[in-house]
């Protein structure tokens, strides 16, 4: 099998805090990480291919920084991996990402081979949109499923264990397919001292406009259909009544009586 | 690039599920007929499914003002392929300005597809919809960066304009089964091999327990000041006696105290009931993010710095531990007295 693993180099959001003066997002200092569902992606990837052999490749848009999160992803499990990293795809949105994504991976199968499987997380930690994943596999003309949980391979058919809000579902669907994948059962695996050094050593290419086929009106800015207006910070209402300093069960009694009044029990 | 001016109305896909429309299709009718009304259009409901003529007139119900329906055997299951090959059809043949799609599994499968093959822009997981003043389009306002952010976005070029709302955000409008409205059907083939996925098996969760946290009046959520998976028996106990829906933290899911579905956040459901209870939930934004716009938030936790009572109606700053059972006897107490 050979499985094509899309990542992406995010700010940890959970590390993310606002400047409480001028109410902004503050970046500095935030670490960057491969985006958590492209772990689980990956490490999906390497379960797969110990049990049916092949090779992995992993891909990331992004500036030059980006290599250190696809380091990361050789260090624990990735056979390959390529950066495709141009000025003129800055700003690019979902359709105009999940295009250069698309058009690279064309780029890379002519040079060796074509990808049985390409996986892809969920969604990325700090966009949210889960957009790019289904957008590469109609750019390719590829089936999909999303919201995987597991995938198992049996010749050409991949069964795919799906969530679907209150339920899951068993999905079958043929190579060549796009996958994307949640939080899976297995705590992905960690990179031992060894498996980083060599994966430091590693000299990843970039791939840039210039190696790909590409219309580069689709890309960027100008390529993207959706424009950002305007971002702000949600303001949460405040002003609540808080009981404190009493013992349980007169907190509880206050509170009852508190809620009797607002006629809320 | 098409030309805009030839693009009207406003649609809503009303997603089907086991022969019945889902709650958010439902909801986002609401928001679309504020929409429509601003903008002279029609609000139309697209149903998709195989026998699904009641969806339509639900649909109808809850504000549809015409509803396009495409019926076939191949479509009795959702499939990415027979779903996208519907929309791009009809879309191409009738160029609404506007499609509002529900953002759950499903809607964020198929929404992207279509966006990508009929090459306009996608606003996912919104939690606002406007019309921009300046330019007229739709201003679809969602979260990102876990909810830290939230950004605006516009669709100024392509049409139509299509967003995923989330699931929760919206209330339904009171139904009326009197109103009448036109049903224009579609028949739109898709070949079977042209459906590449194929659904073998469908597991559905929750053994009785009450999860449709979307639709609850009243939800108790517990999260990580719980301490372990058994104290979940008393989050358990409070949401029985006030016949309320069972929630959680993120922290409580990952640590496997309780399923995935039943948690709320920006990862999880947004929920909106009369009244929401955190108890040992210290509200990192994400979790608000999935339940600030509650009527009532009651929060019980032991640090009074916890951001979870900045958003608290009511809060008691405590153990919880001493306080639940207290206010499980007493509310006990109420309901036989009532």
């Amino acid at each position: 099998m050979n499985i094509l693993v899309c990542v992406k180099q995010v700010p940890d959001t959970t590390e993310i805090k606002i400047d409480p003066i001028t109410n902004t997002l503050i970046r500095a200092g935030v670490p960057s990480i491969v985006n958590p569902f492209d772990a689980y992606a990956l490490d999906l990837a390497v379960r797969i291919k110990e049990t049916n052999g092949g090779s992995i490749t992993v891909l990331a848009m992004g500036p030059e920084q980006a290599k250190s999160a696809l380091k990361e992803c050789l260090s624990v499990g990735a056979d390959k991996a390529i950066l495709v990293s141009d000025r003129a795809f800055g700003g690019s949105d979902t359709l105009a990402t999940s295009y250069i994504l698309s058009t690279t991976i064309k780029a890379i199968e002519k040079k060796t081979e074509k990808f049985d499987l390409i996986l892809c997380g969920k969604q990325a930690i700090d966009g949210d949109t889960g957009q790019v994943g289904p957008e590469i596999a109609e750019h390719l003309g590829y089936s999909q499923v999303t919201y995987a949980e597991d995938i198992t391979v049996d010749g050409e058919i991949l069964r795919v264990i799906r969530e679907n809000d209150d339920r899951h579902e068993i999905i079958e669907t043929q190579i060549p397919a796009v996958i994307t994948v949640i939080k899976t059962a297995y705590e992905p695996r960690y990179a031992t001292i060894k498996s980083k050094m060599a994966a430091n050593k590693v000299q990843i290419p970039t791939m840039t406009s210039g190696d790909l086929d590409i219309d580069l009106e689709r890309t960027g800015l100008k390529g993207s259909p959706t424009k950002v207006k305007k971002t702000f910070v949600p303001q949460l209402k405040k002003s609540g009544i808080i009981i404190k300093g009493e013992t349980g069960s007169v907190s509880a009694f206050k509170l009852i009586s508190l809620l009797s009044d607002a006629r809320l029990i | 690039m098409n030309i805009l001016e030839d693009y009207k109305n406003l649609w809503v896909y009303i997603e089907v599920v086991d022969g019945k429309a889902k709650s958010v299709g439902l909801e986002l009718l609401n928001p679309g007929r504020r929409l429509v009304a601003i903008n002279n259009e029609k609000l139309i409901a697209v149903v998709i499914g195989d026998d699904v003529e009641d969806v339509a007139k639900i649909a109808i119900a809850y504000g549809a003002d015409e509803v396009i329906l495409v019926e076939g055997s191949e479509y009795k299951e959702y499939s990415t392929d027979g779903y996208v090959n519907v929309l791009e059809k009809l879309v191409t043949k009738y160029k609404p300005s506007t499609l509002l799609i529900g953002a759950t599994n499903n809607g964020r499968d198929v929404a992207p597809r279509l966006s990508c093959r009929i090459k306009t822009g996608l606003t996912a997981d919104c939690t606002g919809i406007d019309i921009d003043e300046e330019s007229g389009n739709i201003a679809w306002t969602r979260p990102a960066f876990g909810g830290n952010l939230m950004a605006t976005i516009l669709c100024p070029n392509t049409r139509p304009q299509i967003g995923t709302v989330r699931p929760g955000v919206f209330k339904k409008m009171e139904p009326d089964f009197a109103r009448e409205a036109k049903i224009s059907r579609e028949k739109i083939y898709t070949p079977k091999e042209e459906i590449r996925t194929k659904l073998i098996k469908c597991i559905k969760e929750t053994a009785g327990e009450l999860v449709n946290l979307e639709e609850a009046k009243i939800i108790v959520s517990g999260g990580r000041g719980l301490g372990k998976a058994e104290n979940f028996s008393l989050i358990k106990e409070f949401a029985e006696v006030l016949g309320a829906a069972v929630g959680s933290s993120r922290a409580a899911v990952d640590a496997g105290w309780i399923s995935h579905i039943n948690q709320v956040g920006q990862t999880g459901k947004t929920v909106q009931p009369k009244i929401y209870i955190a108890c040992g939930i210290s509200g990192a934004i994400q979790h608000l993010a999935g339940m600030n716009s509650s009527d009532t938030i009651i929060a019980i936790n032991k640090d009074e710095n916890a951001p979870i009572f900045d958003v608290a109606n009511y809060g008691i700053v405590g153990n919880l531990f001493e306080v639940l059972p207290v206010l499980i006897e007493e509310i006990k107490k109420i309901r036989i007295n009532k």
